[in-house]
């Protein structure tokens, strides 16, 4: 496995934190882990719904200092 | 001081300009020089393409000569860069050419990767080209009823596109008198029918009022060509007559042989627009890896805060901007009304209902472009 890839969106809007990570995850491994940094607290929902719907694995979510960190792992 | 601009496009013609207009004694005199190496003696406007596509504007409106768009003293040759040298401060052009460089700055732009999607290339319509934005409009003129779906891949150019192009053939149809035979269905990747909140809510309820359907969580996997079916990675799939696609992009080849960024997108400061590690090497445009919109409004914004600094360090040792990640963006929503989305890093957009005064806006924007460019507006 690769070492975790970050996608640092925060402070955007459009695209946005989602869409950044829909980029990404073609950019790496099946069984890679993503770690997607938000300051949009919408992202927080949208994401897990987004990985539900498409099969990805979510491994987590908090919050640190305005910051939402979600952790993903390809799975397909 | 050697000024390198690696790009012809938006960006780094408003820069470039930029530079020299502030520079201009420095420039006169020898001090300073600036070069601009391009791949082409022409510039495009490419957001005319989305007109040409519906019949508004026609293909020799998109272009003017480079050189003609330059400020006096700026030089400029039709010489692509092939190697980046970047710790000897050289580039290496395609004719063999080395260049040398005090501060450079790489505004190589984007590029088309259709090909990320089987069969989305062979079968659907695009309007990133001129050769697709004219095909495109043959094939609207011929199209007679049916559904229309349009589809995306992602990261794509331009986040208003997708809306702009549905807006616009509702009303291309309405106009054609035959609105009623046509189904118009949008398709977007996330659970919205735009990246922005805002722009979200009022899309989707304009939609419901015209009468173009839509399908959110949709992310194109393949396009089966023979059926007429596209296949969600959602598991979904959806029939279509004609399939109109805003394709997915990636940055420049030269960017990703050269080992540059990942998918041609260079990491850049968020701020100061240097490219990581290098102090002297700024990115601008769809070239960096920001997470903002790809768009010629980024590009233009990111060229006032790099041809600032740019001068300052020139004449005072140290920049004197940072980039707040302004953007603008006008939203066409018909042939007859448009509005806009203004944000930043901090502050999201609050679109207003669309009006014919913005509209009429915008089509004057299509045409004080060139004025833009020229780092004037």
């Amino acid at each position: 496995m690769a070492e975790k890839k970050i996608v640092d969106a925060r402070g955007s809007f459009c695209p946005g934190p989602l869409m950044e990570l829909i980029a990404a995850i073609k950019m790496v491994e099946i069984g890679d882990e993503i770690e997607v940094l938000s300051t949009d607290k919408g992202s927080a929902a949208e994401i897990p719904q987004w990985l539900k719907k498409v099969g990805h694995e979510h491994l987590g979510s908090r919050e640190e200092a305005g910051v939402w960190h979600v952790d993903i792992r390809r799975t397909k | 001081m050697k000024i390198l601009v690696i790009g012809g496009g938006m960006g780094g013609t408003i820069l470039a300009n930029n530079v020299a207009r502030t520079l201009k004694d420095e420039l006169k005199s020898g001090k300073v020089q600036i070069t601009m190496l391009s791949a082409s003696d022409k510039h495009m406007y490419q957001p005319g393409l989305l007109y040409v596509a519906v019949g508004r504007m026609t293909p020799n409106e998109l272009y003017r000569d480079q050189a003609s768009l330059l400020e006096p003293g700026i030089q400029f040759h039709v010489d692509p860069v092939e190697h980046f040298m970047l710790d000897a401060n050289q580039v290496k052009t395609r004719s063999g050419k080395v260049h040398g460089y005090d501060i450079m700055v790489i505004a190589t732009g984007s590029r088309m990767f259709p090909d990320s999607i089987p069969g989305l290339k062979e079968n659907a319509e695009f309007f990133y080209t001129e050769e697709t934005a004219v095909k495109l409009f043959h094939r609207l003129r011929e199209f007679e009823g049916g559904k229309i779906v349009i589809a995306m891949g992602v990261p794509h150019k331009c986040p208003m596109a997708p809306l702009e192009i549905t807006f616009m053939l509702n009303e291309y149809f309405i106009e054609r008198g035959i609105r009623d035979k046509v189904q118009i269905h949008y398709t977007y990747p996330i659970g919205r029918v735009h990246t922005l909140e805002n722009v979200a809510k009022w899309a989707q309820p304009e939609m419901d009022r015209v009468g173009i359907t839509y399908e959110t969580l949709f992310n194109l996997k393949s396009v089966d060509g023979e059926k007429r079916v596209l296949h969600s990675e959602e598991g979904t799939e959806i029939g279509y007559d004609m399939l109109i696609s805003i394709p997915a992009h990636k940055g420049m080849e030269v960017i990703e042989t050269n080992k540059l960024g990942q998918n041609g997108w260079i990491p850049t400061d968020r701020y100061n627009l240097n490219m990581e590690g290098r102090s002297n090497v700024f990115i601008l445009g769809d070239t960096t890896n920001i997470p903002i919109s790809k768009a010629g409004s980024t590009a233009h914004f990111e060229a006032e805060t790099i041809g600032a600094n740019i001068a300052a360090l020139v004449r005072f040792g140290v920049p004197v901007r940072k980039y707040d990640g302004k953007v603008f963006c006008f939203i066409q929503t018909g042939s007859e009304k448009a509005t806009y989305a203004m944000f930043n890093y901090l502050q999201p957009p609050d679109p207003k209902a669309p009006t014919r005064a913005i509209h009429w806006f915008k089509l004057a924007y299509n045409k004080l472009y060139w004025i833009s460019a020229r780092g004037l507006l």
